[in-house]
């Protein structure tokens, strides 16, 4: 799905300086506080767009029959409900809510890498702007923002399924009991810190990867890029949906394994 | 790449989008979807309700069915009785009527004959006397004969 255009076509130091400048985000600012205006911009516009569908969905929700926004918007409701009662245990104001966004966020994210890998950058330039990465996924700073979230949620969700005792007390003796405790205490931070980690990672990668085929496809012949292009993003089509979805699940597994007591496994 | 401050922002975004959804989208869509599971429910309860409401009525109409064909069957067998009673009564008053008429006019017949018996034996006795008179002018006297004419007369 990637439309080469002439320029890229030729020698390798061309496609090098394709490839890196389509890999290279429009910035504001130094150091630290450099801002991804793209990863910013392109995923409050998908989020805002997110929000505006299935609040138009949900505005008029009746209970009798519904129609067809609000029926797309009962499905996920329906499915994240399901995914969320399946496995927390906690009480379901919050939870359920966040992982809809999670899933739907991410989602359309993903969704960005099955536009043609020029098009946008192509308007952007247009309109002036140098670089354009339009795949908030394929960049670590949205996917840490999510799996961030949730390393909080975790804590603030281990506090109150447990207590503050409770979870200490887990720090310390668990997995191994009280006489291993610094061991406990690495273990549980190992995993502490994992989960986050391996959240954003899985996400930003097979994304990241995504993109960056869609690139090397992008800078094929004109006429033989439609083959692998056309095969990498029907295989996408399923990466994109799974992504998605694991980064929900594991995130709403995560916020139930931290909410669950684990004193009866010992 | 890299981790720089687009992570606050995107931190901050997120945060709002999970708290527009979890305020406007996810309440009202659940609380249609409980109220249309509420009334879903409700409706096969009261489907199950109508069913087992029409076996009760249909059950109902059957008895009365059978209870007004017995009813007819009695009404019509108690008149057929009465009917037959009627009609064996009036017979058996004609009977009667009739055996009274006969007996009344056999009476009447009876009393006739009497009395035309007695006259005829007035008349023949008188006929006899008169004829005896004319044949016995002579020789009999009438109030020495009286007794045996009159015993004739009686024998007649």
């Amino acid at each position: 799905m990637a439309t080469g255009g002439g320029e890229q076509n030729g020698g390798g130091d061309s496609a090098s300086n394709y490839v890196s400048h389509h890999l290279t985000h429009l910035q504001v600012g130094e150091g630290f506080w450099t801002w991804n205006i793209d990863t910013l911009l392109v995923s409050t516009v998908l989020g805002v767009i997110m929000c505006g569908v299935m609040y138009l969905g949900a505005r008029k929700a009746t209970a009798g029959v519904p129609g067809f926004l609000q029926n797309v918007v009962e499905s996920l409701v329906d499915f994240i409900d399901n995914l969320v009662k399946e496995s927390f245990p906690g009480p379901s104001k919050f939870v359920p809510p966040f992982a809809l966004t999670i899933f739907v966020w991410t989602f359309l994210w993903n969704c960005m890498d099955l536009i043609p890998v020029d098009w946008l950058p192509a308007a952007a330039s247009m309109a002036g702007l140098e670089y354009m990465r339009v795949v908030p996924s394929a960049d670590m700073n949205a996917t840490f923002a999510i799996s961030i979230s949730v390393f909080f949620l975790i804590i603030i969700y281990s506090i109150a399924g447990k207590g503050l005792g409770g979870y200490a007390k887990e720090w310390l003796s668990h997995p191994f009991g009280w006489y291993l405790l610094p061991f406990n205490l690495i273990i549980n931070f190992v995993e502490l810190m994992a989960k986050p980690v391996s959240l954003s990672l899985r996400l930003f990668g097979n994304l990241y990867a995504g993109e960056l085929i869609f690139i090397l496809i992008a800078l094929l012949p004109w006429g033989v890029q439609f083959i692998p292009g056309f095969a990498w993003a029907v295989f996408h089509i399923l990466v994109v949906t799974l992504q998605a979805f694991i980064i929900t699940v594991l995130s709403v597994v995560y916020l139930s394994m931290a909410y669950e007591s684990h004193d009866d496994e010992h | 790449m890299g981790i720089n401050a687009t992570i606050i922002g995107q931190t901050i975004t997120f945060a709002v989008f999970v708290l527009f959804t979890m305020k406007f989208v996810w309440p009202p869509i659940k609380q249609a979807m409980n109220e249309r599971a509420k009334k879903i429910e409700d409706g096969l309860a009261a489907a199950e309700r109508g069913e087992a409401s029409l076996a009760e009525a249909s059950q109902a109409s059957d008895d009365a069915l059978k209870d007004a064909r017995t009813q007819a069957q009695d009404i019509l067998a108690g008149a057929n009785r009465q009917a037959n009673d009627i009609v064996e009564k009036a017979k058996t008053e004609a009977r009667t009527e009739a055996d009274r008429i006969i007996a009344a006019a056999n009476e009447e017949i009876d009393a006739s004959m009497q009395r035309a018996k007695a006259e005829l034996r007035k008349e023949v006795s008188a006929i006899a006397l008169a004829g005896a008179q004319k044949v016995l002018a002579r020789e009999v006297d009438a109030s020495a004969h009286d007794d045996l004419l009159k015993q004739l007369a009686t024998e007649i």
